[in-house]
């Protein structure tokens, strides 16, 4: 197991944003996290990479416990993420916005060689002919790719994706879903926010559920979406759902 | 550092090297001092480039590197009778100590509460020196003319301490180079960007903002000893003055914070306009107000200042004009 999170609690005030939340992630797996909109799952995140600090519960990657310690350690032990809202360096061009997490990232290049290696990432999203342009005049699809190229370049272990199909048309959520198996066909684990049902079912080994904070289903896809708990959480009522199916 | 690799850099120290040695080859004095002035505008806002322009911290209280390392110098020459260069080396490491100190209680705060709190910090050190008994209290500390003897006497002094400065703001452009092209520069422009998303990428913003802030605090303590040895006095109410800190703020701002050039030009432009402004008649009184409306008029129009509207504007350039 490269990532096991045991009984993970997060309150902010007196809203419980993640509360028991246990799961494990094995390596070269990848897992998807579904849930509806406010259930926790970019706070679930959040509190992987350190960018918040567990309340309660223990987070184990490749064998350390990393919870509470600050992001930049995190992503130093090869734990690389993607954000649900793009976030690129906007003043930056896109080599120099991939070069900071190839500098800054798991294998901590210097300038030069995380030039070569931000080169070599842009080539495979697509985005080489784009890499001496500043970051704020790129599409929202490409700057999807831009914040897949910034976590790849860090050559991750662990590649947190939040919603990175979200707004692509279906070309590109094909386009996309392509990269991504390429990625965990590198060896690299892979635990995915996504919205859009059919291209995660396609995607990972299992999926798990969360509503208000806590672990409603896990399993593999097939199983979990036909699971009444994950049809009540989506859509209210079960037999309404039903309704809907028949 | 090949010259053809950066033609930026090389461009920028030719012309400041050029204009630096023009006092020494007309063996002018009063050109010397206007130069002194420039020199000292150009050490001070390339050093505050480097938290402002790459870091993206605005800091207020950069004179304050100026006064107290200026102060911690001068005490070591005046009253332990060190020589120059090793009170000016000492003013400077003082400056990097304080800014040590400082960084590892200010730099957890962002955007206008850092800027607030670098004023909060220009205010206490005044307030300390003007009570702190080896610094002479509000009297501040002054030099025996004898001691200009030691340099050959007050004329060879005052060249002695104007190389010194043409000195220390060459090294200070060439660091700001360094810094600029260096894994460390990339990591602070990634914190300009976005401090959030530049940590969850690695960046560890904590160290390297204390450690860029303790660079940019370095030349200004050397050139603070310069300053005050060349005036063979130094007191409160000159070394900490705020509208300092942020008539160098509008040296970057007009040059283009961020750029290697952007604030040696900011700093040239400003310095001739401080000194038409001055000796105007009709504006003797307003120069400070002149130069809070361009900052004003920079930050609406051209917030990226000259260099970087330049480079903007004209792509080709942006080999020489970094």
């Amino acid at each position: 197991m490269i990532l096991r999170v045991r009984e993970l609690t997060k309150h902010f005030g007196g809203l419980r944003a993640l509360a028991d939340v246990t799961f494990e992630l094995g390596e070269g797996q990848i897992l998807g996290l579904l849930g509806p909109n406010g259930a926790g799952k970019t706070t679930l995140f959040n509190v992987v990479n350190g960018v918040f600090a567990p309340d309660i519960g223990s987070i184990v990657f490749e064998g350390r416990e990393i919870g509470g310690l600050p992001a930049y350690e995190v992503a130093r032990r090869g734990l690389a993420r993607t954000h649900q809202v793009v976030r690129p360096l906007d003043e930056l061009t896109v080599l120099e916005n991939v070069m900071v997490g190839a500098c800054f990232g798991r294998e901590r290049h210097s300038r030069s060689s995380a030039a070569r290696v931000a080169g070599g990432v842009l080539e495979r999203v697509g985005l080489a002919e784009r890499s001496g342009q500043q970051a704020s005049s790129l599409n929202v699809a490409q700057k999807k790719r831009l914040e897949l190229a910034r976590a790849l370049a860090a050559r991750p272990r662990l590649l947190l994706l939040d919603e990175a199909l979200a707004g692509l048309n279906q070309t590109e959520i094909a386009l996309m879903l392509g990269t991504i198996r390429g990625i965990r066909d590198e060896g690299v684990t892979i635990l995915m926010i996504e919205h859009v049902m059919q291209a995660v079912m396609g995607v990972s080994d299992y999926l798990f559920v969360l509503d208000h904070g806590t672990v409603i289903a896990r399993g593999l896809p097939a199983e979990v979406v036909a699971d009444p708990a994950v049809i009540e959480a989506y859509l209210g009522d079960p037999d309404a759902a039903a309704g809907l199916s028949r | 550092m090949k010259a053809g690799r950066s033609p930026g850099l090389w461009l920028t120290l030719a012309a400041v090297l050029a204009a630096g040695l023009a006092p020494a080859i007309a063996e002018s004095d009063t050109m010397r001092e206007g130069m002194s002035t420039l020199l000292i505008f150009v050490t001070l806002a390339t050093s505050l480039n480097i938290l402002l322009g790459y870091t993206g911290y605005v800091n207020f209280g950069h004179i304050v590197f100026f006064g107290l390392g200026g102060y911690c110098g001068f005490y070591l020459l005046s009253r332990h009778g060190w020589p120059l260069p090793a009170a000016a080396l000492a003013g400077g490491i003082s400056s990097v100590l304080l800014a040590g100190m400082l960084g590892a209680c200010i730099l957890r705060l962002r955007g206008a509460y850092f800027a607030l709190a670098t004023i909060g910090i220009n205010e206490a050190a005044r307030a300390f020196v003007s009570t702190f008994p080896p610094f002479g209290g509000a009297t501040g500390l002054s030099i025996n003319f004898d001691v200009y003897r030691r340099y050959g006497g007050a004329s060879r002094a005052l060249w002695t301490v104007y190389a010194s400065l043409l000195a220390a703001a060459l090294a200070a452009i060439a660091m700001s180079h360094l810094v600029r092209r260096s894994r460390f520069g990339l990591g602070l422009m990634a914190i300009r960007e976005d401090e959030d998303a530049a940590q969850v990428m690695g960046v560890r913003a904590p160290r390297l903002k204390t450690i860029a802030y303790m660079l940019s605090a370095f030349f200004p303590g050397v050139v603070g000893v310069l300053y005050f040895f060349k005036n063979g006095n130094v007191e409160p109410g000159d070394a900490f003055r705020l509208n300092m800190s942020i008539e160098t703020m509008v040296m970057v701002m007009l040059g283009g914070q961020g750029t290697l050039m952007g604030p040696v030009a900011g700093a040239a432009a400003y310095e001739r306009l401080r000194g038409y402004l001055i000796t105007s008649p009709l504006f003797k009184n307003l120069h400070l107000a002149v130069a809070g409306l361009s900052l004003l008029l920079i930050v609406l129009f051209i917030p990226a200042g000259a260099v970087g509207w330049l480079r903007r504007r004209f792509p080709p350039l942006r080999r020489f004009l970094e």
